[in-house]
């Protein structure tokens, strides 16, 4: 017997605006938030953290970010460097800020050092930057919530 | 007059490559994303020379000497050559020696505290002790300041 096919299957269409909508809304979101910038965050280095650390209300001037690590080195955008090689580094850095006629002294050297660094080479670093006449100084810690 | 409609197909667009092309950036910037926490600042201001702030201050340092065992960890804190117990005594110290009073000329503005670490110390705990004297978070979530002029005494051997 032939069973006659009264059923006529057209091509169904989802409507994808709604799903459009969302992801361009998530593209948006992700674009705004990511930050490729490498300079201001390293992963290698875990930071202390300290309730009373928030982030600063304005930006510094002239920051310099130096991250130090529980090894002793420095790391300043790509390079890595011991402290006693950095001199090389601040000075091109100071270059850098009197041929724009800032001054030195009002750089801030932002120290991004590992929870596990000894003191000392903290206290090293610090004062390979004051021979470069470098006085401004920013600890950098991570926000701890409560 | 009577315009005849005419009978034009509908245009579709083709969405496809559009939404294959939202799909590849929306996987990339999700896997790009990094999250991070917020970060602080602390800042200490360190000219080189021997009088480090000196000269322009009439009160003397509070000395904040904290000690460390072989492995980093610290041994032991004294502030103005007294045994202190924790960092939670020495922020109670700095509130006992600045009082209440803020605002120019205050304690609280004037009074500066040298650190004296030793240099095996794990940097975490310069950063508990710089916490315990720069200032507090009250019942209410606000921060109280305490002393804001922080410097390192000179390195030892």
């Amino acid at each position: 017997m032939k069973i006659k096919n009264n059923y006529q299957a057209g091509i169904q269409e989802m409507d994808m605006t709604p799903m459009i909508d969302m992801t361009f809304q998530l593209l948006a979101f992700f674009m705004v938030i990511i930050n490729f910038s490498e300079a201001d965050n390293n992963q290698r280095i875990k930071l202390p953290s300290s309730t009373l650390a928030k982030p600063a209300e304005r930006p510094l001037q002239s920051p310099i970010t130096l991250h130090l690590t529980d090894a002793g080195t420095v790391l300043c955008s790509v390079e890595e460097m011991t402290i006693p090689a950095l001199p090389t580094l601040l000075r091109r850095e100071r270059a850098l800020i009197e041929s724009e006629g800032r001054k030195v002294s009002e750089a801030n050297v932002i120290i991004r050092a590992d929870k596990s660094a000894k003191t000392g080479k903290v206290q090293e670093l610090i004062k390979v930057c004051q021979e470069n006449q470098f006085e401004k100084f920013v600890l950098r810690a991570m926000e701890k919530v409560d | 007059m009577k315009f005849k409609k005419s009978a034009e197909p509908k245009l579709e667009l083709n969405m496809t490559p559009m939404i294959d092309i939202v799909f590849q950036l929306l996987t990339f910037f999700v896997f790009s994303l990094k999250i991070v926490s917020n970060e602080g600042d602390f800042g200490i201001k360190m000219p080189l020379g021997v009088s480090q702030g000196v000269a322009e201050n009439l009160l003397p340092p509070i000395k904040v000497r904290m000690l460390s065992n072989s492995d980093g960890k610290l041994a032991g804190i004294r502030m103005n050559d007294r045994a202190i117990s924790s960092f939670d005594a020495l922020r109670l110290e700095v509130i006992g020696i600045v009082g209440n009073d803020s605002g120019p000329g205050s304690v609280r503005n004037e009074a500066e505290v040298e650190l004296d670490c030793d240099p095996n110390l794990n940097y975490e705990h310069v950063i508990e002790a710089i916490s315990s004297v720069s200032g507090y978070v009250d019942n209410n979530k606000n921060i109280i300041k305490l002393i804001e002029k922080i410097k390192f005494a000179p390195p030892r051997a």
